[in-house]
């Protein structure tokens, strides 16, 4: 019954597809081997003759120079590894908050761009071309020079608002005084996350069993606000803010943060705006016209024009991008040495220079970068198989 | 019931508004409705505020001289154009031998007019390759000297403008068949070739260009054979150029992906091989299909070069601290020095993105009725 089948010959001859095949992919593994052993070679010996160590094991020892601006508490007794740890958190701060101003100011100018009003569209496109042509480490210095030299001296901060100064030394705000209500406030606003989430999976079902649509957008936000103002109240409703104090010499308390911060988020938020903006703006303009004509012949009100046709429609191209330019984003954090702003490059420029650690100090800044990287990649990957047109 | 019951007439409809002429033009742009009313006053009075002291600072009060104590007198109220007018020199050429400056002069003027003409359509043609290779020699006989009675100027103290158009130039030109290689690689059967190609553009992406270029300047030299000097100007050329290739291998793979397999079929079936259906076949139109990415990516370079100041090279960015740092009479007009620099660097890209745009319409004709 069982056919026979000659057995498989394999083709040893050079006019074999197969065969070159693997002949090529032995020569290109053959040639990296070779060039990694003679780098690592030639790394091992110059170590040798220069009397460079190798290994983390120096990440233990204490650091030995202080650093500026920190979250987690830090002095100079204390080791290496916890300053990197300082660099980190500081580079992600800048991170962060640059991608919530870049967001908002991006969404902004690409929407603008795409106004009736002849001067709004002017002033955006300008904008756009303007700061996306000139390269981001100029801007940086520029700012950074605007900030220390051509504000006044902390002495004659600048008046912004009640609290606010600004000056050569940076800008003073207030802040909240700590107190225990904050933190029912925080218990409040999770509350409210749980219940709106299980609100709108309740509403959800209803529609589809009834088809009566619920909101869910005002109702969420009632929730969230009213548990966390509930959790304000039974927290004694505390309003006490810690205002900073200007003296004759000094402005003292509440919060603060350096020029080498402020330059580092103002110059990368511009400069990542003007991209995001273009990326807003194609992903609006990628939505066929038809779409919202269509929406509005089925009787959608613009609302729901915008929340169930558009917006969707238009994300789906949005979003690739826009997480690229977020990355783009934490990695220009890393300009912030140019300025001296201790994010995770400064501190491991310092300790490169300090201990001749160059390829651990380099590796770690690699390391970290690309964790960072390959994460959100795996996050968009996901994303993107979620949003993808289904198809049959 | 009659018919002049049932009709009544109603009353004539109003002639349309005028829709030519200033006002209505004003109208319709500008005062549409109350949202673009109130932004159309917002920005009028943002420029009623700002564009005074701009037009004070930069144009009446400035000082347009290179002389130091009415810059001094009027810091703060008028800009300092003159500093530009005493240091421009130091900025543009970096530290080159001052009476030797007219040869990076030449050079860049060489380079910007290749590059031009790489740009011009009538002049595509195999006369362009054997242009590149002249201007290119020419460039480094004339920086480097040494030759035809020049005397020679080590790299070290090449600098300014042509530093930054020789490494972002040749960094692409270099760069770009390194993409194709790894693009082609990368969408290769074998998978030994593929996962190669795949770590090495994802591992690029994922790090900053700064981290690249502190390779290329503190680890290089372990790298190397004991007593082996590699020119710290060509180290970090050599970083530009692995970094720019990763990102433009990315955009060329998208233009092969656009590709219909039809087409590597057809060529099969004709018997051409690998390389000629590449060659012949593919990346003609890949390639075509990627024309603004690349420029983009060009772009992206040109802009990326500042950084190299990082490592202590002295281009723009690094030239105009020199020029100004170890200057104590100057030091404070830094502002105008980064505002020149910035228009050099704008006006480059802003020129290759219009480029762009056009040859981008240029190439579409055979797609556009």
């Amino acid at each position: 019954m069982a056919e026979k089948l000659a057995p498989k010959k394999r083709d040893w001859s050079w006019r074999s597809q197969a065969f070159r095949g693997i002949v090529y992919q032995i020569i290109a593994i053959g040639l990296l081997g070779f060039a990694v052993w003679w780098l690592a070679t030639n790394t091992l010996e110059n170590m040798r003759i220069r009397g460079i160590q190798s290994g983390f094991g120096f990440l233990l020892q204490p650091a030995g120079f202080d650093i500026g601006e920190t979250i987690i508490a830090f002095d100079s007794s204390n080791p290496y590894w916890k300053a990197f740890l300082v660099g980190l958190t500081n580079t992600l701060r800048v991170a962060i908050i640059g991608i919530f101003f870049t967001t908002i100011l991006g969404t902004v100018i690409g929407i603008g761009r795409l106004s009736k009003n002849f001067l709004l569209r002017g002033v955006c496109t300008w904008y756009v071309e303007l700061f996306r042509n000139i390269p981001v480490l100029i801007q940086l210095l520029m700012w950074y020079f605007i900030l220390t030299t051509l504000l006044p001296p902390v002495s004659e901060a600048l008046h912004l608002g009640p609290g606010m100064y600004v000056s050569k030394s940076g800008m003073s705000f207030p802040i909240p005084e700590w107190d225990f209500g904050h933190a029912l406030v925080a218990a409040g606003t999770v509350v409210g996350l749980v219940v709106s989430w299980f609100y709108r999976r309740w509403a959800h079902a209803q529609f589809e069993r009834t088809g009566i649509a619920r909101a869910t957008f005002w109702p969420s936000v009632a929730m969230i606000v009213g548990f966390a103002l509930i959790g304000w109240l039974v927290g004694g409703a505390p309003t006490a803010l810690e205002m900073p104090e200007k003296t004759e010499m000094n402005v003292s308390g509440g919060g603060a943060v350096t020029p080498e911060f402020l330059a580092v988020v103002i110059g990368l938020t511009i400069y990542t705006a003007a991209f995001v903006a273009e990326i807003v703006r194609s992903g609006i303009q990628s939505v066929a016209w038809g779409q919202s004509e269509a929406a509005s012949a089925l009787g959608l009100s613009r609302g729901q024009q915008l929340k169930l046709v558009l917006l969707p429609q238009a994300l789906r191209v949005i979003i690739p991008p826009m997480t690229n330019q977020y990355l783009n984003l934490t990695k220009n954090s890393s300009l912030a040495v140019a300025i001296g702003y201790p994010d995770l490059v400064s501190i491991s420029n310092t300790t490169l220079n300090q201990t001749g650690r160059a390829v651990e100090c380099i590796a770690i800044i690699m390391a970290v970068y690309l964790t960072l990287s390959l994460t959100t990649a795996a996050l968009m990957n996901w994303y993107n198989s979620r949003a993808a047109i289904k198809e049959r | 019931m009659s018919a002049a019951e049932i009709f009544t007439p109603i009353a004539p409809r109003t002639a349309p508004e005028k829709m030519t002429g200033t006002v209505a033009w004003i109208r319709r742009n500008l005062f549409a409705d109350w949202v673009s009313s109130i932004a159309t006053l917002a920005i009028l009075g943002l420029f009623a505020y700002v564009i005074p002291g701009i037009v004070e600072w930069g144009l009446i009060h400035a000082v347009w001289k290179p002389d130091n104590d009415a810059c001094r007198e009027a810091a703060g109220v008028g800009a300092c154009w003159g500093m530009i007018a005493e240091k421009y020199r130091l900025i543009i050429f970096g530290r080159y031998p001052f009476d030797q400056q007219w040869r990076p002069l030449i050079a860049t003027l060489l380079m910007v007019a290749l590059l031009v003409a790489s740009c011009t359509r009538p002049l595509w043609s195999k006369w362009l390759i054997v242009a590149w290779v002249a201007v290119l020699a020419a460039f480094f006989i004339l920086m480097k000297g040494g030759l035809f009675g020049l005397s020679p100027v080590e790299t070290s103290r090449w600098g300014g403008l042509p530093l930054t158009m020789m490494l972002s130039t040749l960094g692409i030109a270099c760069a770009f068949p390194l993409a194709i290689l790894v693009a082609l690689g990368r969408r290769s059967h074998l998978p030994a070739i593929r996962s190669l190609c795949i770590v090495y553009v994802e591992l690029i992406r994922g790090v900053p260009l700064i981290s690249v270029l502190f390779m290329a300047s503190f680890m290089f030299p372990l790298f190397m054979p004991q007593g082996t000097q590699v020119d710290v100007l060509l180290r970090v050329f050599v970083g530009i150029t692995v970094f720019a290739a990763a990102y433009l291998a990315e955009v060329v793979r998208g233009g092969l992906q656009a590709i219909p397999k039809g087409q590597v079929e057809a060529a099969a079936s004709l018997g051409l091989s690998y390389w000629q259906t590449q060659r012949k076949i593919v990346l003609p139109q890949a390639l075509r299909l990627v024309v603004p990415s690349i420029m983009n990516s060009f772009i992206s370079t040109f802009k990326d070069t500042s950084l190299v100041t990082i490592v202590s090279l002295y281009d723009l960015t690094g030239a105009l601290a020199l020029a100004l740092g170890g200057d104590a009479n100057w030091r404070q007009f830094y502002l105008e020095g980064y505002f020149f620099i910035a228009a050099i660097y704008w006006i480059g890209c802003f020129a290759m993105s219009r480029y762009s745009l056009w040859i981008e319409r240029q190439l579409n004709v055979s797609n556009t009725r």
